[in-house]
């Protein structure tokens, strides 16, 4: 039986090796694709691959669900579109579904929860008012201590819930909290944001749906005409700041299939796009997360990363321990280099007395309540 | 981990248990189901922290689809909470076929399915019927495939809660039942194994021919229920209509349009027997 989640990184890589598996060997790959939230992913990938009939049941089902996933997260963002009707400026999608919205391979069989959009940041006011009052969506948590941590540190507002629809909505203004190190130039990515081609936003849905939506976007009233998805290379900084500069890697295989996919996907797209990337990222000042998360692709996707790309780093390995953390019972293991990895992406998130500051009130709060 | 595994109707699971009590009972309960090779899902049964692996033993409710904040239940619910385990797999992710929050039984070829809050004694009315002359299907879900909009029977434990425990005790006095667990947050439950022929043929599904809305507590009354109305309450007792999309409303519009629908008031489960039987012969 396999020590970890090295079985779905495999299978995910060259859907061939599913090959050689037995019962156990199914069974653990299952349980460790859906805990890493991966199973739609798989499920695609193995797609032209002769598997045990329960096997094909089961990623049927994942198909399935992934792809009301899409339905649901274009739907959520419509929504959301057609409540900024009045509001001029950009609205970005992020993540999930400005993959599936922009027709990228990351986005096929992808789990995809909450909205995530992005907007100027002095543009919230304006675009927080609209969605309370014209969207229905509400705060999900009111307190004081929270909602002014958030709004004066973090790179969103606090979440957002639909009344009706029980969706959450993150609304971003930069792509890392204000107290991390690194400082992204939100602007720059929003300039560069673009529209996302309706075309391949929809060329998964059956013809009479793709003909309803595209007279639709024609004539300018809301969907995909109004939304805006961040350039290339903005949108693999974004994945690999995600990964990488904020959180503790939970989902992080995850996240670095996305990263697989979109180096993947733009790179044979455009041949000077490796260029364009470490420029851009270093003005970004995220070039180490993006390397790190380029360097980590190549060794467990085997993406195609430039040569002089492929230095290894010393403490590559720690992230890949942590990386593939999972038993065959799809149960998180090696609780120590999570518990380190957690320790630091707060302390990645602010500096250490902000942070003994932050926690003091929380812990507080928390006594209280009990 | 100890593990269990048991197949019931079309769904296979793989129980795991940091503790080899809970899987010992549910291997004599489950002792004559198939057991298969590859599940769909897996359950797991853990403490929710080193301590209460020892001391005041709880049981956390896991698996590959969870709900965020679901409370521990004691170790002596351990059987509950692999049954409520089971459920939430087949709620959240099974999507082979339109799925019902319903009880079901089967005779002559046809299915009679009943539905409605907890409570509303589904569960106790088809293991009556299951005691009747009926072939029991289901307890708490009935599987409707999405092309021919037949019943396919999920057999799996029969979850008696309070006044029905002794009820069916009663009933089928030769039946094995589980241990009796009190006071969860369900009240009092005891599990009973069900008859043998629902066990023999839980491939076999068939199409349904009347769907009922039971409420016990009340004197007998019978009203008709328009297709409409049964449509929206099925989507409110289907835990998979929306993600199937298309596919789902296509099952449902089916079902709502040939199975006639009644809402049945019942004092005693007596009565509601004598009262299914009068209503399924006015149908043929």
């Amino acid at each position: 039986m396999s020590r970890d989640a090295m079985l779905l990184v495999e299978a995910l890589r060259d859907p061939a090796s599913t090959r050689g598996l037995d019962a156990d060997g199914w069974t653990a790959l299952i349980a460790m694709a859906r805990a890493e939230q991966l199973i739609g992913t798989l499920a695609h990938r193995l797609q032209c691959e002769s598997v045990p009939s329960k096997v094909a049941e089961i990623l049927a089902d994942a198909r399935i669900n992934a792809e009301h996933q899409r339905r649901s997260a274009l739907w959520e963002a419509d929504c959301a579109v057609r409540a900024l009707a009045d509001y001029d400026g950009k609205v970005v999608l992020l993540k999930g579904t400005a993959y599936v919205a922009a027709g990228l391979q990351a986005g096929e069989g992808r789990h995809i929860g909450d909205l995530d959009i992005m907007v100027a940041r002095e543009d919230l006011p304006q675009v927080e008012k609209l969605l309370l009052e014209k969207g229905g969506w509400e705060w999900v948590k009111e307190d004081v201590y929270d909602d002014a941590y958030y709004r004066d540190h973090m790179h969103e507002l606090p979440p957002l819930i639909h009344k009706d629809r029980d969706r959450m909505i993150d609304v971003h203004h930069t792509i890392l909290p204000l107290t991390a190190g690194p400082r992204p130039d939100a602007v720059a990515m929003l300039a560069e944001a673009r529209n996302v081609d309706a075309e391949k936003a929809v060329s998964a849905e059956p013809v009479e749906v793709r003909e309803a939506v595209l007279d639709r976007a024609s004539t300018g009233s809301a969907l995909t005409g109004d939304m805006c998805v961040l350039s290339p290379t903005d949108m693999v900084i974004h994945c690999a700041a995600h990964l990488f500069a904020d959180g503790d890697l939970a989902g992080g295989l995850r996240n670095l299939w996305d990263m697989h996919c979109l180096l993947t996907e733009f790179s044979e797209r455009d041949e000077s796009f490796w260029a364009m990337l470490q420029t851009r990222a270093q003005y970004h000042q995220l070039w180490p997360a993006v390397h790190r998360g380029a360097r980590l692709a190549h060794e467990l996707y085997r993406t195609e990363i430039p040569k002089e790309w492929q230095n290894w780093n010393s403490h590559d390995k720690w992230y890949i321990r942590r990386l593939t953390a999972r038993d065959a019972w799809g149960r998180p293991t090696r609780k120590i280099t999570r518990l380190i990895f957690y320790i630091r992406s707060h302390l990645l998130r602010m500096p250490p007395m902000m942070l003994a500051r932050h926690l003091f009130t929380k812990w507080r709060k928390g006594s209280r309540k009990t | 981990m100890d593990e269990f595994r048991v197949q019931v109707g079309p769904a296979a699971f793989r129980i795991g248990s940091r503790w080899r009590q809970p899987i010992a009972r549910l291997a004599s309960l489950y002792a004559d189901y198939p057991k298969p090779d590859i599940p769909d899902f897996t359950v797991r049964l853990d403490a929710p922290s080193l301590l209460r692996r020892f001391v005041r033993r709880s049981v956390a409710i896991d698996g590959d689809f969870m709900l965020p904040d679901a409370v521990p239940l004691p170790f002596d619910q351990a059987l509950l909470a692999a049954e409520m385990g089971m459920n939430l797999q087949m709620a959240l992710g099974w999507r082979r076929h339109l799925l019902l929050h319903a009880s079901a039984v089967e005779r002559g070829g046809r299915v009679l399915i009943m539905t409605g809050a907890s409570g509303s004694g589904k569960s106790t009315l088809s293991a009556l019927l299951g005691q009747n002359g009926w072939r029991f299907m289901g307890d708490e879900f009935v599987l409707l495939d999405l092309e021919s909009g037949a019943a396919t029977p999920f057999p799996r434990l029969i979850s008696l809660k309070n006044e029905a425990i002794a009820a069916m005790q009663a009933a089928a006095p030769d039946a094995v039942f589980g241990p009796l667990m009190q006071a969860t947050p369900k009240g009092d439950i005891m599990h009973m194994v069900p008859p043998s022929a629902a066990i023999a043929r839980m491939t076999e599904s068939a199409p349904p021919a009347l769907l009922l809305f039971p409420r016990f507590g009340h004197l007998v009354a019978v009203r008709e229920v328009a297709p409409g109305e049964t449509f929206m309450r099925m989507t409110q007792a289907s835990t998979n209509y929306v993600a199937l999309g298309e596919a789902g409303f296509r099952a449902m519009t089916r079902f709502v349009r040939e199975v006639p629908a009644r809402a049945i008031d019942y004092p005693s489960g007596e009565e509601a027997v004598a009262l299914v039987e009068r209503l399924w012969e006015r149908l043929t």
